[in-house]
């Protein structure tokens, strides 16, 4: 054992990551460092066209070119009964190959199969395909009108995908009427892209046993062996999926693709292993987007500010086929939790989604289905009511927040929020940037005439789905699970449903393990990812991993110590009853000179068991009772250039409340990568269409990450309320830094445009639309902005 | 993502590259820093079906500063501006402040002086500084050598006077004078961006405190990067004042004609051109120690 | 054959040094090094983010500088020195830059790693004490979508001062204990399991193991 770690002490330690030595080494194995002989390599055809309809495709040229070994065209995987692919929360079906039209740009056309990469480009290049354009839908308000039908080959001949609403529309609109003060503000949620630095990627082939191995990027292995078999009647026990370590996932990497059928159909067909590898600009601009909601948001209020009544109305661009990954049962994900920190006595949410000639998508990007939309939301029209109301936004929100001995509270929108202490966080918060000055250093620089701007956000999200009665994804209920073996040395090894895609579990998973059993941590080793050997899981997303699969492995621990008590009984020679746990070890009550070790427990469990059954092992499936609610405080501080609009993020803290913290290292990076993200999104990130339906960033120079340069600096605090449902009391930090940050920044920026009349601006808050806001504003169309 | 197949040539000395592309002509292509190239070659955007490779060529790697121009060779590396002895000299401000801006660091280990200028890209960086700075370009022809006023070298977008089967094969700056200072303004959504709108701006103040000469240029401001006529005009034979520097900054914001794209439209460029302009002339002054 | 049809594909052979090694290899010569480096040289640690030279993941060194082994054709590198993550690694010792990424968080998902280690090893190999400036600058050709760069900074700072010491499993930054009345720079191994029990009790005391306070407390006994 370590110099530095005992056995047992390990939650709450900053750790150094199991996977590390591996990573820094360039030794991670993630998809495309596979190869095996006689790989062929895979290549799409897409579509130029946005919506056209195939007339022809003619194959081949493409097959004379050298080592191109087959070509298939979606009629031929129609013919196999293989055109179409369920999308996850079962609402609608996904083209794999183009059936008759496209309907989107870059969609999937052809799969070219060939001996090497270039020769399945070349290949690629050489299908000819007849397209007839047809009239593009490429805004979801124009989709409405239902002027173009894109999708006949559904039941329902509207473009209109679904409605969905929760709350009391009638209460709502009633308490809104008689509201002192009202308002509201359309707000867009860009069209935005994960965009994950390894690319989604496959291999797949049959083994001498005719079984699939089926090498992909997947945040859901166990998903995608269930779906793989319901797609190509492949019996699931002769499916074999196994998600190596993966490059950065953030919601990226949970829907099922075309490319992978298409993968899995060629190496079937051409009994060879397939590798498919995307680009970037594939990843780009066919795989999982988010966002792209419209919402419209109302709040109702007292005089003084007590707000009344929340209402938003979303309407939803889900592209040309409802590839949103959310529960099946919630179309709009938990977009409920739009009433945020605050206690709202009623609500109405509705979410209206339609198809347009855009790619297929809306999966969360690093936030739990819909939040991130549902948070920035409120937390931005909370800023607009401030101002409508002539106080503090931070005085807004502390008179309305959700109070401590309010929990557990039961929200308008039908959420049960187990814990928190908003006020404390925000205190903390005010405490730590030094609001006091800071609004007195803007007081003198709006004097002056300098554009200095303080924004705020104290969100509240809702992660871990979730309880079974509730949540399903394909049927598929949303429990997670672990499995652990207890060696006779006291080492072990864990094994869970969820995939780590840089979160890292091994460090995470064997902490939880070594706490809850009194072992070294570093002698516990953790299997995520293989399906043939980890128990039934739904996967890492959604910050559900150590709500849902941390508690699993808590709870299969938990089975292992009383196990171990009754070994530990015979090795202290009393009754079971007689011991206790107490300081990682069993011992004989009140005799604390009487103790016994789980590492000797451990041994004893394969060589002096007396009537106990051998062995030291335990698997747990996990129904979590509730969602958790982590939450937090984040402010911005931003200086804004006149005369170019740029933004300088001076100063970012984000206070966090995630529960019990388990490895504060793997947190605190956790944090800065979501703020990062989130910065991104509000300052930099857009996936755009030309009303031509034209994608128009397609690659890194035009879809923009934040380097080294623009990232600002992060600071970071943390409160500290545990979930009370959740065995260790943890809720999930993941995607709170995502959810959180943009409201903050572009209220901050909104702020220090505030003097102007400026009162909203639409992300990504570019340099270019500070600069039109404040020359219109100071053109005098400052007041005309305000309605 | 994979180039379409081309042939690969590797040049043992000038001579020998000139000739294999008088050879191929319009179908071959030299490969210096590749930086923009390869790219293009993976999109299969350009399809070369020759390639000659001058990186080879070590006297081509040169950077010779001599009394009255600094001679950057066709495969001298950006960073070897950024990490020059003299990078620090004011009278090379100009330099200094674009050697750390073009691209991003990584891509300016491989990238060229040289190859930016023949890519003549609209939104280029080193075009709008060799416009300010005055800088020449030495062309092999079939004729032999020529040297190549920067004004006249950059045709169009993407164009240059390098013809078919011709090669460049160094760029000129001229030694400022002692009282020389200049600026590289760049707006940019990231590192590694091309400019939004940026302005080279370089002067010389005369015994007097008065501009003696002055470069303007802009880049992301037409098919080209453009030289301000109008606002070298404005500032030459003046001291340097609030009022100069805003009538120089009006008239590159006039002169600009940029092309709207995702990094902005029409009037925000415009607008830029003259902030810009405006900063680097005030940050070239305080550089001399004027303040304006 | 219509004219746009693929020629054959000519192969190349080059020798050059690849991790100190001198290494011959044959490839098809549309390649560039990233591939040559991958699929023909055995060495998957360098990776592929955008194949147009954007993100910086297939960043290696050639002759000690950073190049982006995306734009690089591999019959370019003939008699060049090219070091990979792979060569990092001398004599079975990691380099301090490792050890470091490793102390202090400075990989998640691990993808971009191996390009921003070699693009560290040749800013300190250059500038020896690089400020944060520095490193922000010298980094910002390689993108990273986990970490918001802050855990790497600290890394490459970190290892300016040569590899922490060996076969601690703690983080150096966040691991003291930050309960004052404890006094002085303890493990945090010592006091965790306390702490994390009353964590679950008592909010309060939980928050001073949160790893901004530490900062704080660290900056004390500075």
């Amino acid at each position: 054992m370590s110099a530095d770690v005992k056995a047992g002490h390990a939650i709450g330690v900053a750790m150094k990551r199991k996977e590390d030595p591996r990573f820094v080494q360039g030794k991670g194995h993630y998809v495309d460092d596979f190869s095996f002989p006689g790989m062929l390599f895979m290549a799409l055809v897409r579509s130029p066209y946005p919506h056209a309809t195939i007339k022809s495709i003619d194959i081949s040229a493409a097959m004379k070119v050298p080592g191109v070994k087959a070509v298939i065209t979606g009629k031929d995987l129609e013919a196999a009964g293989l055109g179409w692919l369920p999308t996850f929360h079962g609402l609608d079906k996904q083209m794999v190959l183009a059936i008759g039209k496209v309907l989107f740009q870059y969609q999937e056309v052809a799969a070219v199969f060939a001996e090497s990469r270039e020769a399945a480009a070349d290949g690629a290049e050489q299908v000819q395909v007849d397209y007839d354009p047809l009239p593009v839908v490429a805004d979801p308000f124009a989709s409405k009108t239902d002027t173009v039908l894109l999708r006949p080959d559904r039941e329902q001949k509207t473009n209109h995908i679904y409605h969905w609403e929760v709350g009391d529309r009638d209460r709502t609109d009633q308490t809104l009427a008689k509201s002192a003060k009202r308002v509201k503000q359309r707000i867009w949620f860009q069209r935005c892209h994960p965009a994950p630095l390894e690319p989604c990627g496959c291999v797949a082939f049959f083994d001498t046993m005719g079984r699939l191995q089926f090498y992909v990027t997947s945040q859901a292995p166990h998903v995608y062996r269930t779906a793989l078999s319901l797609v190509t009647g492949i019996p699931e026990d002769r499916i074999h999926v196994i998600s190596p370590d993966i490059g950065g996932g953030f919601g990226n990497k949970v829907p099922v693709y075309p490319g992978y059928v298409c993968a899995v159909v060629g190496a079937l067909k051409l009994g060879h292993p397939v590798k498919w590898i995307e680009t970037r600009t594939e990843n780009l601009t066919s795989t999982g987007f988010a966002r792209d909601y419209h919402m419209d948001v109302e709040l109702g209020a007292t005089a003084d500010g007590k707000l009344t009544a929340v209402k938003v109305a979303t309407t939803a661009d889900h592209g040309a086929f409802d590839c949103a990954a959310d529960p099946t049962k919630y179309p709009a994900g938990m977009f409920g939790i739009c009433t945020g920190s605050y206690d709202v006595p009623v609500a109405h949410a509705e979410v209206d989604a339609y198809f347009t000639n855009k790619a297929p998508g809306g999966i969360a990007y690093r936030c739990s289905f819909r939040v991130t939309e549902a948070s920035y939301a409120i937390e931005r029209t909370m800023d607009v009511l401030a101002d409508e109301l002539g106080i503090d936004a931070v005085e807004l929100r502390r008179k309305n927040f959700v109070k401590k001995e309010q929990f557990p509270y039961a929200s308008a929108l039908g959420f049960t929020y187990d814990s928190g202490d908003y006020e404390k966080t925000l205190q903390k918060a005010l405490d730590t940037i030094g609001y006091q000055a800071l609004l007195k250093e803007q007081q003198e620089k709006r004097a002056r005439g300098e554009l200095m701007g303080i924004g705020f956000s104290t969100f509240t999200e809702v992660v871990g789905a979730g309880p079974s009665k509730h949540f399903d994804i394909l049927g598929i209920k949303m429990f997670d699970s672990a499995e652990i073996r207890i060696h006779p040395t006291g080492a072990g090894i864990v094994r869970a449903g969820t995939k780590s895609q840089g979160q890292g579990h091994e460090t995470t998973w064997a902490q939880i393990v070594a706490e809850e059993l009194g072992l070294d941590p570093q002698q516990i080793m953790v299997e995520e990812g293989d399906t043939d050997t980890a128990p039934y899981g739904l996967g890492t997303y959604a910050s559900r991993s150590t709500p849902v699969a941390g508690a699993a492995i808590a709870m299969a621990a938990r089975r292992i110590r009383e196990k171990a008590r009754k070994i530990a009984a015979h090795l202290l020679e009393v009754g079971e009853a007689d011991v206790e746990w107490v300081d990682y070890r069993f011992q004989v009550k009140g005799v604390p000179a009487k103790t016994v070790t789980m590492k000797e427990v451990a041994f004893a469990a394969y060589t002096n068991m007396a009537q106990n059954e051998p062995g030291l092992e335990a698997t747990f499936y996990y129904d979590p009772p509730n969602m958790t609610f982590p939450n937090g405080t984040y402010v911005a501080v931003v200086d804004v250039d006149r005369e170019t609009g740029e933004v300088k993020v001076r100063r970012f803290l984000a206070v966090d409340d995630c529960g019990t913290i388990i490895n504060p290292m793997i947190v605190e990076g956790q944090v800065h990568g979501g703020l990062t993200e989130g910065f991104a999104i509000a300052f930099m990130q857009e996936i755009q269409y030309d009303a031509d339906g034209n994608n128009l960033n397609t690659n890194f120079t035009d879809y923009l990450v934040p380097t080294a340069q623009e990232a600002p600096h992060w600071e970071t605090a943390q409160t500290v309320t545990p979930s009370p449902h959740h065995p260790i009391g943890a809720k999930g930090v993941g995607e709170s830094p995502n959810v959180g940050s943009p409201a903050a920044f572009v209220n901050a920026v909104v702020d220090a445009l505030s003097p102007l009349g400026v009162r909203h601006l639409e992300m990504p808050v570019t340099r270019e639309k500070v600069w039109r806001a404040i020359r219109e504003a100071e053109a005098g169309k400052g007041k005309a902005a305000r309605t | 993502m994979i180039p379409a197949a081309f042939d690969y040539i590797r040049a043992h000395s000038p001579d020998e590259a000139f000739s294999h592309l008088q050879q191929h002509g319009g179908d071959a292509r030299v490969l210096a820093g590749g930086q923009s190239l390869i790219p293009a070659m993976r999109f299969r955007l350009a399809r070369p079906a020759v390639l000659v490779d001058i990186n080879g060529l070590a006297d081509l790697g040169r950077l010779e500063l001599g009394r009255t121009a600094l001679a950057i060779g066709a495969i001298a590396r950006d960073s070897a501006i950024e990490r020059a002895p003299w990078i620090g000299e004011t009278r090379w401000s100009l330099l200094h402040d674009v050697s750390r801006v073009v691209a991003d660091p990584v891509v300016r280990q491989m990238g060229t002086v040289v190859g930016s200028l023949c890519h003549n890209d609209p939104s280029g960086d080193w075009t709008a500084v060799a416009l300010a700075a005055r800088a020449a370009v030495v062309v092999r022809g079939r004729q032999g050598t020529r040297t190549v006023p920067i004004d006249d070298f950059l045709v169009d977008s993407f164009t240059t006077a390098v013809g078919e089967g011709e090669m460049a094969l160094a760029v000129h700056f001229p030694v400022p004078g002692d009282r020389t200072a200049g600026s590289y303004q760049k707006v940019e959504r990231k590192v590694g961006d091309f400019a939004t709108a940026a302005a080279a701006v370089q002067v010389t103040l005369d015994g007097k405190g008065a501009i003696k000469e002055a470069g303007i240029a802009l880049s992301a401001a037409g098919p080209c990067a453009v030289r301000v006529t109008e606002a070298e005009q404005a500032l030459v034979g003046q001291k340097p004042t609030a009022d100069v520097i805003r009538a120089a900054a009006d008239a590159a914001s006039k002169r600009s004609e940029p092309q709207a794209d995702l990094r902005g439209s029409v009037e925000y460029k415009k607008n830029l051109a003259g902030v810009l302009v405006a900063r680097g002339l005030r940050q070239a002054l305080a550089r001399l120690g004027v303040q304006a | 054959m219509t004219d746009d049809q693929p020629a054959p594909r000519a192969e190349a052979r080059i020798t050059l040094r690849l991790n100190g090694e001198p290494t011959r290899v044959t490839f098809a010569a549309y390649k560039t090094l990233l591939e040559v480096l991958r699929e023909d040289l055995g060495l998957p640690g360098t990776k592929h983010g955008c194949e147009l030279g954007e993100c910086g993941a297939c960043a290696v060194l050639i002759d000690g500088q950073p190049v982006l082994s995306c734009l690089v054709l591999g019959v370019e590198c003939d008699g060049r020195a090219v070091t990979t993550v792979e060569g990092l690694t001398r004599d079975g010792r990691l380099d301090a830059l490792q050890e470091a990424f490793a102390d202090l968080g400075g990989a998640q998902c691990g993808y971009c790693t191996p390009g921003i280690l070699l693009t560290a090893r040749a800013l300190l190999d250059r500038v020896g004490t690089p400020t944060r400036e520095q490193i922000r600058e010298a980094l910002s050709g390689n993108l990273c979508r986990c970490t918001g760069y802050q855990q790497i900074f600290e890394a490459v700072e970190a290892a300016i001062q040569g590899a922490p010491e060996s076969g601690n499993v703690v983080n150096r930054r966040i691991r003291i204990v930050s309960d004052g009345k404890r006094g002085g720079d303890r493990l945090r191994a010592d006091g965790a399991s306390a702490s994390a029990a009353e964590a679950r009790r008592d909010p309060d005391r939980a928050e001073a193991r949160a790893p901004g306070a530490l900062k704080n407390v660290e900056a004390r006994h500075e």
